[in-house]
């Protein structure tokens, strides 16, 4: 594989948390439980790279996401995109910037809408921000794009339900490309489809990196996609932050006890690495409603001390790594 | 009796006004006593559907038109509905993916574990039943079982809910446990931990284990013997070792090059052309041959049977696959 | 697939390019109007009940030539007289052709029905549309409001509105336009609500489009379906406030000759000579049963959830 050219920071949070609050509370509707979707989350992302956000549910990485995007605001601190603070921005030039980054979704029935065939699914964005002179021009883009993540251009009159679900994710995937975008973020885009398809997306999306210079945030629970996708890893849990680093680092010397559970965890399609005695994590994932106090993984991790209750640990700097745990 | 459950040539399909759907075509299954068995494909296979028709769970347009399933040697297809209702639950019983919708939310799942004991043991009283329940809930692994035995199904954590799923199924020591995608749904260190409890179980009661499945990961994790199926028919059977050491069909071969590995550098992922077919219209050969790298003009024509395949890792039982490229003096007798 | 000599590897190239090309034909039509067609072919009920509705819009357009007689043509002579070949249905008290009259009257019922109807759905997905799409505030507001509408029977406010406003054809339309459209607005407003989740808005956000558009070009168009079988569902409802109001006097007037209107004039003779007043009854019953089996075969068709 080429070797990428990485650049400088693109996008980067800055102390991001968001808290939503859920029905509940006395009767006035005061003192509402709150989920906490993300703490204290400084992430950040460099021109060129695939970064890989890892977690199970409730970790928050759906959420850093749309944060990122601006698609859902924050209850505090900020996202800078190219240095700008996107949250400050009025909207006229928060549109600008939006065309510089999208997003593509998980679910392939979901995420198009049923009414639109696929000529207005894919030019909406050409037509949202005025991109082509003519309609003519713009039917000869969206072709082009169709094109090139593999549907037929024949089919630019049909309309979703007429598709599988892998050619819906193209179709997606064209969408996401029309306005030659820096940063694409990822949400899940192979977890709902069979195996075979997912093979065919992920090598498209490859392509489309090496072309285009793109820069992905890649959300993903399945850790053996993002090994042969990622460049850089970053491990969330319960809403925190608990390792970054390279992605041959991080799989080859995982630091933080969740990592190596994480990893160890995974079912490996070679019967003859099955592990007689495989150590596992005990217990289920907290609720983010009401998180553990100290480091959230504590009430999970078998090398739990005192410590680990009372005080988060600070992400530091170890082997090339950031990792937040009392214990390294 | 060494075999639990022989499926026979199993024929389950759907007639809909647009035409007839072969879901499963002519599928042969052996499950042995005390084993897990995987049964792995892509989605539209026919796996979920032959679990179906094994529990006769089948709703229109969907009917059983061919084959047998025996269990322990009498024929389940003869039974009539009130004798399966004897067989589900107690002798086989099925876990799914999605245990919220296999719940009922308005009762406890402490109530709803005791109606699955007392349905098919009449004779249990009230308390007896929920000490059963309470021991099941202790091997299945749920922390704190008295308090969990009063809630609700919202209450509990996906992983609590399949675990409690799981109880219902063993709490009747079946001879055999069905479980459709039962990790699909659950996160990874739960995963982990569900399928650890099923191989557990299988180990200690003697159940077996009909494992269906979409994951190769979770095949090689805690499958015996394995079954690949393909637009309705199995492609390819082998030991599960024997399997991923010894590949023999140019389907199985592609499903194992394009999933990334974990432990793997990073080569370029392989792609299987072209998409999973329309059941409807089926090629008139091979069901695989327009996807595959090695068709030959004879795979157009006719369609292989499963051909016995000399296998390399010792005792590893029986290795069939479906392609002429494996053909030998040896053919499987019903196909 | 026929059967063809397959003989060698360019054929086998040959063979997998027909084979794609005959999956890639196969689209699964399951759009809307193919669902509809398949209403028609599959339910006998539904299809019958849209001939009748479109028989009655025939007669109602055509009136002038369908009509054997004139329907304001009084015949002292032949008052309310007996069915017969010349007046199918008889004679009404003033002498004039039941048959004919009910003709003519089909052109009230219809544009009663169809008017107000549209009116009150423009109206209500409007309201529904800002209630679930516009933010907290805005939705409190606006179901609340419906909630008041809900709250008091529609006849009784149709009524006052009546009495206000004076009794007159174009008064109906405003009454019954007015009155009805809570239902619509909160079906909109629950569609919008879970609408606003999918991807595909959040898409169309990421995009930057502006929420009007939005909400026109996604969120619109998605609730056509329950629309569609709203619309045909609360069209009898109208047609029989109509005939109500026009029963107690204060809707439709003579000369007009609403059904309604036929069945107060003839009660009186409800023993003697029933038909006067039965005939348009029985009008009314038809028109309203084919609405009806029309809004359900399309419920089923279309949006089989909300049966639930």
């Amino acid at each position: 594989m080429m070797t990428k050219q990485i650049g400088d920071t693109l996008i980067r949070t800055v102390d991001l948390v968001k808290e939503f609050e859920i029905s509940g509370g006395d009767f006035f509707g005061r003192n509402k439980p709150r989920v906490h979707a993300t703490s204290n989350v400084n992430i950040q992302i460099n021109k060129g790279e695939t970064y890989a956000l890892v977690g199970e549910s409730g970790c928050g990485k759906s959420t850093l996401g749309r944060l990122m995007l601006k698609l859902i605001e924050p209850t505090s601190g900020h996202v800078e995109f190219e240095g700008i603070n996107i949250n400050e921005l009025p909207s006229e030039e928060m549109r600008e910037i939006r065309k510089k980054m999208q997003i593509i979704f998980q679910d392939p029935y979901a995420s198009l809408n049923p009414r639109m065939n696929v000529y207005d699914i894919i030019a909406e964005p050409l037509v949202t921000h005025h991109v082509c002179k003519t309609k003519d021009e713009t039917k000869e883009r969206v072709k082009e794009l169709m094109e090139r993540v593999g549907i037929r251009p024949e089919f630019i009159n049909r309309y979703p339900h007429q598709f599988s679900g892998g050619q819906r994710q193209r179709i997606g995937i064209a969408r996401a490309l029309a306005l030659q975008p820096q940063l694409i973020i990822c949400d899940e885009p192979v977890s709902a489809l069979d195996v075979s398809i997912q093979s065919q997306i992920l090598n498209l999306l490859h392509d489309l990196q090496e072309e285009f210079n793109l820069t992905y945030l890649f959300i993903s629970h399945d850790l053996s996609v993002v090994r042969y996708i990622s460049d850089r890893v970053c491990v969330m849990f319960l809403g925190k932050v608990c390792e970054i680093g390279n992605t041959e680092d991080i799989f080859g010397n995982p630091l933080h006890p969740y990592t190596k559970f994480l990893i160890d965890a995974v079912p490996k399609p070679d019967p003859f690495l099955r592990k007689e005695n495989k150590q596992l994590l005990h217990g289920d994932i907290p609720s983010p409603v009401n998180p553990p106090t100290g480091c959230r993984f504590h009430t999970r991790c078998p090398y739990a001390k005192d410590i680990c209750s009372e005080i988060e640990p600070e992400m530091n700097n170890v082997d090339n790594k950031q990792v937040a745990c009392h214990l390294i | 009796m060494d075999e639990l459950l022989r499926i026979n040539n199993l024929k389950t399909h759907f007639f809909t006004k647009k035409g007839v759907v072969p879901a499963v075509d002519g599928v042969s299954i052996s499950v042995p006593q005390s084993s897990v068995i995987g049964v792995v494909g892509e989605s539209g296979c026919g796996k979920s559907m032959t679990a179906m028709s094994i529990m006769q769970l089948v709703q229109k347009p969907g009917r059983i038109i061919d084959g047998s399933i025996e269990l322990e040697g009498e024929d389940l297809l003869k039974y009539s509905g009130d004798n399966m209702r004897n067989i589900r639950g107690n002798k086989i019983s099925m876990i799914f993916q999605e245990p919220m919708t296999a719940l009922n939310p308005v009762y406890t799942v402490g109530r709803q574990v005791t109606e699955a004991i007392r349905i098919h043991h009449h004779d249990i009283d009230k308390e007896e039943a929920k000490k059963m329940a309470l021991d099941i809930f202790n091997a299945v692994g749920i922390p704190e079982p008295d308090r969990r035995f009063n809630s609700y199904p919202h209450q509990l954590s996906g992983g609590l809910r399949q675990r409690v799923m799981i109880g219902m199924a063993m709490v009747c020591n079946p001879r055999l446990m069905i479980a459709d995608e039962p990790t699909t749904a659950l996160d990874v260190t739960i995963e982990a931990q569900i399928l650890f409890l099923m191989k557990k179980l299988q180990e200690e009661r003697g159940t077996s284990i009909l494992l269906i499945t979409h994951n190769l990961g979770v095949v090689a994790e805690i499958c015996d013997y394995v079954y690949v199926m393909y637009a309705g028919k199995v492609m390819e059977q082998a030991n599960t070792f024997e399997l991923f050491k010894n590949t023999s069909h140019q389907y199985t071969e592609g499903l194992m090059k394009s999933i990334p590995k974990i432990t793997a550098e990073k080569e370029r992922l392989y792609n299987i052309k072209g998409v999973v077919p329309n059941l409807m219209k089926l090629p008139k050969g091979c069901r695989f041959c327009p996807r595959c790298e090695k068709a030959m003009p004879r795979c157009f024509m006719e369609e292989p049977p499963l051909y016995k395949v000399k296998t390399v890792v010792k005792n590893a039982g029986e290795h069939y696959a479906r392609c002429f490229l494996c053909e030998s003096s040896e053919v499987m007798n019903d196909d | 697939m026929e059967d063809i000599k397959v003989t060698d590897n360019e054929t086998v190239e040959q063979l997998r390019q027909d084979y794609e090309n005959m999956q890639a034909e196969i689209a699964d039509t399951d759009g809307i109007m193919d669902k509809i067609k398949a209403m028609i072919k599959n339910n006998k009920l539904a299809t019958i009940s849209l001939i009748v509705i479109l028989i009655f819009c025939f007669c109602a357009i055509f009136a002038p030539v369908v009509a054997p007689h004139d329907p304001t043509l009084q015949d002292y002579d032949n008052v309310r007289a007996h069915p017969s070949r010349d007046h199918i249905l008889g004679t009404d008290e003033l002498g004039r052709d039941v048959f004919s009259r009910i003709i003519y009257g089909a052109r009230i019922s219809l544009v009663i029905g169809i008017v107000p109807t549209t009116i009150s759905m423009v109206i209500g997905t409007i309201l529904g549309l800002m209630a679930g799409f516009m933010g907290k505030k805005v939705d409190f507001v606006i179901m609340r409001l419906a909630d008041i509408m809900l709250a008091f029977p529609s006849l009784l406010l149709a009524m006052v509105v009546m009495y206000t406003l004076g009794a007159s054809l174009i008064n109906i339309f405003i009454a019954l336009s007015v009155v009805n459209w809570a239902g619509t607005a909160r079906v909109v407003r629950s569609q919008t609500l879970a609408l606003k989740e999918k991807e595909f808005v959040e898409a169309a956000e990421s995009i930057g489009v502006k929420k009007s558009v939005i909400m026109l070009r996604h969120i619109l168009p998605n609730c056509l379906p329950s629309l569609i079988v709203l619309f045909t569902m609360d069209i009898p409802g109208s047609i029989l406030s109509e005939s109500s109001l026009s029963f107690l006097g204060i809707g439709a007037q003579p000369p007009a000759s609403s059904w309604g209107l036929m069945v107060v004039n003839g009660k009186q003779w409800l023993f003697s000579e029933p038909w006067v007043a039965i005939a348009p009854g029985v009008a009314i019953l038809i028109l309203v049963l084919a609405f009806n089996f029309l809004g359900d075969g399309l419920r089923d068709a279309i949006d089989p959830y909300m049966k639930e």
